[in-house]
This record gives structure tokens, C-alpha cells and sequence, in this order.
């Protein structure tokens, strides 16, 4: 239901990302990665701390920070 | 024409297993011109002929993101291999393709080894490789790395396309984007813009992209295209923002991935499960990076490895101590008293003996690391403990550093700061590297040992664990401290892949743990044993002059003149070395060697006083007196830049008590307690400055081949020693003042 923050969703939940709001080295890095729009993605855990968190992304994972997980905006059901 | 092939792909996709498979020990690790980054390079023999195989750097992109991408795009573009063999992991299709994608826009033979087809296999994933093939315009092997199977296929199938003419991929990126880079490539190619490296659109490409490396050797090429360049720029930038709210750089990455996506769905590959379905690795994941258990079992395997490492290798180190003791004891025999003789038991003998002592301690903890990197387990820690470093401007990684230099008491810095080459952040990597030496090393625990036993022997466990905790703390603080003046910047994006867990290959461990060693061996030995004879020379001239040493003399005569000449003949045989005779020594015999035995410590003592050592020693004595040190510590602390349990020894012989062994340091206790200016607060002060200031030189050589500068070993060495002396003065004249 709508569009949120990346860092709001929860462990398990999947959605597709909308837009990535990073320019830069991070807004590269995140592309290169595959985080782009259109693209589904299921929060697959959290670290202890709850950061960073870790995510499935075409089929591998990748773990990202919070204050990174900032810049995406997901569609979730 | 060049034989030379490159080996290139995304991290994890099993490279560095097929360049050990192609390779074997033809291989040899060096460093690309002017950084860190390793530069691993074989030769491969086969049917197909013989290749010289570069292996680049593990990367997910060419975009100069990281030093290695930077690295590996810099050889592509500069030595212009004859074929680039992309290894491209197979259950991981979308994200690798990614970067051959990139490959292939550059216009160089691009040759795909999928690799892992056994593990797409168990993962329901069916790939018509064919297809993809024809699609891409590549030739594709299909290959498993870990057992070599398609090996012989992949090496046909480069030789026979290794000169052959490439059309280099072109794909469409849009009408904004697509029409600037019709212009620019006009603009480029009539000018002759940079054509000498690049091919005109991938200029174009990477201006868009907004690329800072190309774009100033673009400035330098000529400026006045550079300019007209970068004016398109501006204007596709302004209005894809206008239009889009989006910049041709993010246009360009969705675009790569749309067409290898339109590839993709041509049935090249099909799913028998559901493609987020839960694997092994992610159950695993469950439990290990669980909330309670995770940091349980990583404390765990912190503990094991830290035993496994200075447990077994404690018998290889024996052996080398006892080697050595053999080499030193055949060298006493063999040389006649004297410089020499010094020169090659304590300068030579010594230090190339202390050199090589590190080696099991460094092949064991490279085992160690080696086997949680290869098998996926360190990605996981990193991910864990990364909010608790991320605090200090480190990273995740950092913590294995940490433990290793001795974060639980009696590891070792050398192999610690080896161990930071698994941190792929430069800035964090570097405050790590500068700040594991404060940890509490097996080399400082004599020293602290000794002083607590003489000052706290009630409190001995409690004031342990405050020195642990001091020295993380001020690690912790120095690293904050570094981040945010000399080695500021933003910390390193957390994007990290987490890989699949795999059982690492034997052959890979064991080649990574022996680069590693013989790394170490063959660089640092050179430095260490020049350095180790300037620090000999150092405590040994100028020596005692003449009327001294005569004195000493008359000292010896005076108390064997008096002595019945039975008892002379008994101490005759003692120096001829017969040890059985030794404990046979009538009382009056114990008596006379004794007094002469205390002839020898004071005559060792103004010897080491009138050094070069005890001179520095002497004078800094007007500072060093607000921390509570005298001359002899001094000399200690000095002798210490050694290796810091020679500061035990150093001080046995300055207190004229002969040589301290340092694990029997109860005589030196003892007369610290009853010496002069000694007491709990100097102690301290000496506790304090011991776990802060200048490394081992072995651990300063191993920053500047680490750091890739001697500039930073400078630093460590200068920066701890005043931070260390600052904090004893702190501390000593404060506790004076509450005391007093």
C-alpha cells in the first residue's frame, strides 16, 4: 500500500522500488548494485543493532545502512 | 601482438578459483604502479597454447567507483589486453552481465566463462546458453571453476578468438540521451578527443556519467572540447532533471539494466522456483546474524580463531626459537669475543630470528582469516558490528584488525595490520591500520606483568582488565579522533554484497595464506634487519672507555686475589661450560662468582648508560621526569621500538641485575618495588605510555607497506609517542597531586 522509505520497511516484506534519490558515488554505487527502479526487493534481515539492514535483490544479497536505505523509495503491497 | 589475457568479474563470482585452476603456482602476487591494490599474474600452459593471464581486481562496475575499479579499468584501457575472459556467475546472472555489459561497450574481445553452473543448477535456474550467446555477440563457456570442469573448453575457445575484430556493443539509451551522444561522439571523433586511450563514444558514455577521472585527462587533452563537451552535458542534465527528475548517470545505469534485462526474457533464462525462495545461505543467515545468537557465535569463532592462531603456532614458534638459540649458541662458540661476536648474535641473530618468529603466528592467522573470508562468514561480522565501528568512523570490518592485534590481551599487531587488507573502505582502512598497534599485544604482557606484580599484586586480575579497556577505549578514541581531522571524510558507503556461504577450496586457502607469509618475509625482512642492527649498534657504541673498562678489571682482580686458587679452578671449569659442575660449586666458590657475576651486570649497565641509547636515554631524562621515568626506563622504552618485551630485559640490565628472561621477571619485581622513585603512580604512568606509544619496528614496516607510504609509519610512530607521553604526564601529575 504506497510508497515508503526503505529504512520503514520490515524484515520480509517485498516491494519495488520507485526511485533512488542518491547522486554521487553512493547514488552509483547503489545503481550498480542493481538498485534501480522497478526492480523488487525483499528485506531479507536486520544486523543486531538493527543496522545496516539486508536485502534480496535479483536473487543475491546485499546489506546497506540505514542512513542509505534513506534515498530509496519502495512501493510496497 | 600480446598474448596477455585478463581475468575479470564481480567479487565472489569465483575468479580468483579459476585464475589458482588455470594458473596453479605459476602465479605471482605484486602491486598495480602507486597503490595497494594487489596485481595478481600467472601463466597458464595448455593444449590451447600459452597464455600470460592478468588477474584484475574484483569488480561490480567500471564506473571508478572503488581503487580497484579504477585499477582495473586503468589496465584495460592502458595495456589493451588481446581478450578479457569475464567470469560471470551463473546463479547471479542479472547483476554480473552488468559489468560485461560494460566490457563490451569498451570494444575489447570479451570471452564469458559462466561459471557455477552446478549451483544455478540446485537453485532451478536453467540458462540457454546458446541464446545468450548468440544475443550478446560473445563467445559463452559453460564452466565449474571449484573442480575445473570446462576448463579445457574455455582455453579453445580463447585461443581461437583471441585477435579477432569485436563490434563493440552499443545500447540505446534513450532519445535525450542517445542524441548527445551522437553529438558528442561527432565532436570527439573529428577532434581526435582522447582517442588515443578511449573509443570515441565511451568517452561520450562516461562524460554523461559524469565520470571525474575521464573528465580531467578530457581538461588536460584539450580544453576547448572538454568545455564544448561538458556544455552538452549540462544541457541533457537540465533537462532530463526537468523532465525526468532523474541524471543521465541514473538514466544510463537503468538503461543497461533494461537491455540486459530485454535479453534475458528472450527465454535465455527460466525459473523452475520461485526466485526469492529461501536458500541455505539464507537459513544459515537466520541463526548467525540472529539478534541474541549472532553475537554469541561470533564471539565464538572470534575465540576459536584467536586460539586456533596463537595456540598452534606456538609449537612452530618454538621451533624457531630454539633454532635460533642453536644458531646464536654455535655463533658464541664459533667467534672470538667481542664486536663482532655481538654484532652477530644480538644485530643479526637476533633480528632476523624475531623476523621469522612471526611467520607461523602470520601463516596461521592467514589460514584462519583466509578460511571466514572464503567462506562468507567475515561479510556477516562486518555486517553485524558495523553500527558499533560505524560510531568511530570505522567499519564493520575493522574488528578482525582489532582482535587479532591483541583486542582480547596477547595477540600481535603484525598480523594485524596484515589483516586489514580485507577492508575495502581507504579512509576506514587506514584509521584501522594506524590504531590496532594500542592494542594489548603478547609482547606488551610482559611488561605489564612485571609492574603489576610488583604494585598491584593485590588487584591483578581487575587492573588487567583495566588495561584492556583503556587501550580499546583509546584506540576507539584515536580512530574517532583521526576520522574527523586528518582522515576526514564520508564514510564509505555500507553497499556490500553479502555472498552465499561456500566451504572454501583447500588450494585457495593455502595459496592466499602463503602469498600472505612469503609476502611478509620477503619485504619486511630486508628493513628488519638493517633497522635491528641500527638499534644493536645503538645500546653497544660508543662502549665503555679504557679507564672504565680497567676499572671493572681491577674490580674482578681484587675479588679473586684473595681467593684460594681450589675455588678459582672450580669457576676455571664453570666457564668452560661444564653445567653438571655448576651445582657442585662449594659455598665460598657461589659466593666469589656472585660478586663477580654483580661486577659484570654493573660493568653491562655503564655500558648500556654510556650508549647511544643510554645518552638519549640520559638527556630525555629533564622531560620525562614529569611522566615519572628516569634514565633507565628511558633506555627501556627505547630498547623497546625493538619489540616491547626487550623493555623487561633492557631494564633488568639497567638495574644491573643482569639479563631478565621475560617470563621469570620476579628478581626484577622485587628491586623495582625496593628502587628509588618507584611506586604504584609511575608504574601506571609506565603501564599507560607502554600500551600507547610507538609501535614495534616490524609493525611500523608492515604500516608502510600496508598504507603504502612511509609518510603514515612516521606518523604511528611520532603521533603514539607523544599521545603516550602526554597521557603518562596526565596521569602522573594528577595522581601526584591527589596523592600528595
Amino acid at each position: 500500500m504506497g510508497i515508503i522509505n526503505l529504512r520503514q520497511m520490515g524484515v520480509d516484506q517485498t516491494g519495488i522500488i520507485t526511485r533512488v534519490k542518491a547522486n554521487g558515488e553512493l547514488g552509483r554505487r547503489l545503481r550498480d548494485m542493481g538498485l534501480i527502479p522497478g526492480k523488487e526487493i525483499k528485506v531479507q534481515g536486520k544486523a543486531p543493532l538493527y543496522d545496516p539492514v539486508s536485502l534480496r535483490i535479483m536473487g543475491f544479497t546485499l546489506t546497506l545502512r540505514n542512513n542509505e536505505a534513506d534515498y530509496i523509495e519502495v512501493e510496497v503491497q | 601482438m600480446s598474448t596477455a589475457i585478463v581475468l575479470a568479474g564481480n567479487p565472489n563470482s569465483g575468479k580468483t578459483t579459476l585464475f589458482n585452476e588455470l594458473t596453479g603456482a605459476r602465479q605471482h602476487v605484486g602491486n598495480y604502479p602507486g597503490v595497494t591494490v594487489e596485481k595478481k599474474q600467472g601463466t597458464c600452459v595448455s593444449d590451447s597454447g600459452k597464455f600470460n593471464i592478468v588477474d584484475l581486481p574484483g569488480t561490480y562496475s567500471l564506473t571508478a567507483y572503488s581503487l580497484e575499479e579504477v585499477v582495473a579499468r586503468d589496465f584495460l584501457v592502458n595495456e589493451k589486453p588481446s581478450m578479457i575472459v569475464n567470469i560471470v556467475d551463473a546463479s547471479n546472472l542479472e547483476r554480473n552481465l552488468y559489468l560485461s555489459v560494460q566490457f563490451m561497450e569498451m570494444g575489447i574481445p570479451v570471452t564469458i566463462a559462466l561459471n557455477m553452473m552446478d549451483v544455478a543448477k540446485k537453485r532451478g535456474i536453467q540458462i540457454n546458453i546458446e541464446k545468450l550467446s548468440k544475443l550478446l555477440n560473445v563467445p559463452i563457456v559453460p564452466i565449474i571453476a571449484r573442480s575445473g570442469e570446462g576448463k579445457k573448453e574455455l582455453l579453445q575457445t580463447i585461443a581461437a578468438n583471441m585477435n579477432g575484430k569485436v563490434e563493440p556493443l552499443t545500447i540505446s539509451y534513450g532519445y535525450d540521451i542517445d542524441t548527445a551522444l551522437d553529438e558528442m561522439e561527432e565532436i570527439i571523433r573529428s577532434s581526435a578527443f582522447l582517442t588515443a586511450n578511449y573509443r570515441a563514444r565511451w568517452t561520450a558514455i562516461k562524460y554523461l556519467e559524469n565520470d571525474s577521472q575521464v573528465i580531467e585527462s578530457g581538461k588536460k587533452d584539450n580544453i576547448k572540447v572538454a568545455l564544448q563537451l561538458e556544455k552538452i552535458v549540462e544541457k541533457v542534465t537540465s533537462h532530463l532533471l526537468a523532465t525526468l527528475d532523474t541524471h543521465p548517470e541514473g538514466i544510463i545505469a537503468d538503461q543497461r539494466y533494461g537491455f540486459i534485462n530485454s535479453v534475458l526474457k528472450q527465454n535465455v533464462i527460466s525459473y523452475f522456483y520461485d526466485k526469492n525462495r529461501m536458500q541455505l545461505s539464507d537459513k544459515i543467515d537466520k541463526v548467525v546474524t540472529n539478534r541474541f545468537l549472532g553475537p554469541i557465535i561470533m564471539v565464538a569463532i572470534l575465540m576459536g580463531l584467536y586460539k586456533f592462531t596463537f595456540t598452534y603456532s606456538e609449537i612452530p614458534v618454538g621451533w624457531f626459537e630454539s633454532f635460533f638459540g642453536w644458531v646464536g649458541g654455535v655463533a658464541d662458540n664459533a667467534l672470538p669475543e667481542g664486536h663482532l661476536k655481538s654484532l652477530v648474535i644480538s644485530g643479526i641473530i637476533d633480528g632476523v630470528g624475531g623476523v621469522l618468529g612471526f611467520v607461523p603466528l602470520i601463516m596461521f592467522m592467514f589460514l584462519g582469516i583466509a578460511f571466514l573470508e572464503d567462506s562468507g562468514y567475515l561479510a556477516r561480522m562486518a555486517f553485524m558490528l558495523d553500527r558499533v565501528f560505524r560510531m568511530f568512523g570505522l567499519h564493520g570490518s575493522s574488528v578482525m584488525a582489532f582482535i587479532v592485534s591483541g583486542g582480547i590481551a596477547g595477540g600481535c599487531a603484525v598480523p594485524g595490520v596484515m589483516a586489514t587488507r580485507t577492508l575495502k573502505s581507504p579512509k576506514e582502512r587506514l584509521a584501522t591500520l594506524l590504531t590496532v598497534p594500542f592494542m594489548n599485544c603478547g609482547a606488551k604482557l610482559p611488561v605489564f606483568a612485571l609492574l603489576v606484580a610488583a604494585f598491584f599484586a593485590e588487584n591483578e586480575a581487575t587492573v588487567m582488565l583495566l588495561i584492556t579497556m583503556i587501550s580499546w577505549m583509546g584506540a576507539l578514541l584515536v580512530a574517532w579522533a583521526l576520522r574527523s581531522t586528518i582522515i576526514k571524510g564520508e564514510s564509505t558507503p555500507f553497499v556490500m554484497e553479502l555472498p552465499p556461504y561456500r566451504m572454501p577450496t583447500f588450494k585457495g586457502i593455502l595459496i592466499h595464506t602463503w602469498e600472505r607469509t612469503w609476502q611478509y618475509i620477503k619485504k619486511a625482512g630486508t628493513v628488519i634487519l638493517g633497522v635491528s642492527i641500527v638499534l644493536w649498534a645503538m645500546m653497544t657504541f660508543p662502549g665503555l672507555p679504557e679507564t672504565k673498562t680497567q676499572e671493572f678489571e681491577n674490580q674482578r682482580s681484587t675479588i679473586t686475589s684473595g681467593v684460594p686458587f681450589q675455588i678459582l679452578d672450580e669457576l676455571e671449569i664453570l666457564e668452560q661450560g661444564n653445567l653438571k659442575v655448576t651445582r657442585k660449586l662449594s659455598a665460598k666458590a657461589l659466593a666469589v662468582k656472585e660478586s663477580l657475576n654483580q661486577v659484570d651486570f654493573d660493568e653491562a649497565h655503564a655500558g648500556l648508560k654510556n650508549s647511544i641509547a643510554g645518552r638519549i636515554g640520559s638527556s630525555l631524562e629533564g622531560i620525562t621526569k614529569f611522566a615519572g621515568f628516569d634514565w633507565r626506563t628511558n633506555i627501556a622504552l627505547v630498547g623497546g621500538f625493538a619489540a616491547k618485551e626487550v623493555v623487561v630485559s633492557t631494564l633488568g640490565t639497567a638495574y644491573s641485575i643482569g639479563e631478565v628472561v621475560p617470563e621469570e621477571t620476579a628478581s626484577l619485581s622485587d628491586r623495582l618495588k625496593a628502587a628509588e622513585g618507584w611506586g604504584p603512580l609511575t608504574a601506571f604512568s609506565l603501564i599507560i605510555f607502554t600500551i600507547f606509544y610507538a609501535p614495534c619496528f616490524v609493525t611500523v614496516v608492515c604500516i608502510a607497506k600496508e598504507a603504502g607510504s612511509w609518510k603514515w609509519a612516521a606518523f604511528s610512530v611520532v603521533f603514539n609517542t607523544a599521545l603516550a607521553f602526554g597521557l603518562s604526564v596526565i596521569f602522573y601529575q594528577v595522581g601526584s597531586l591527589i596523592l600528595t
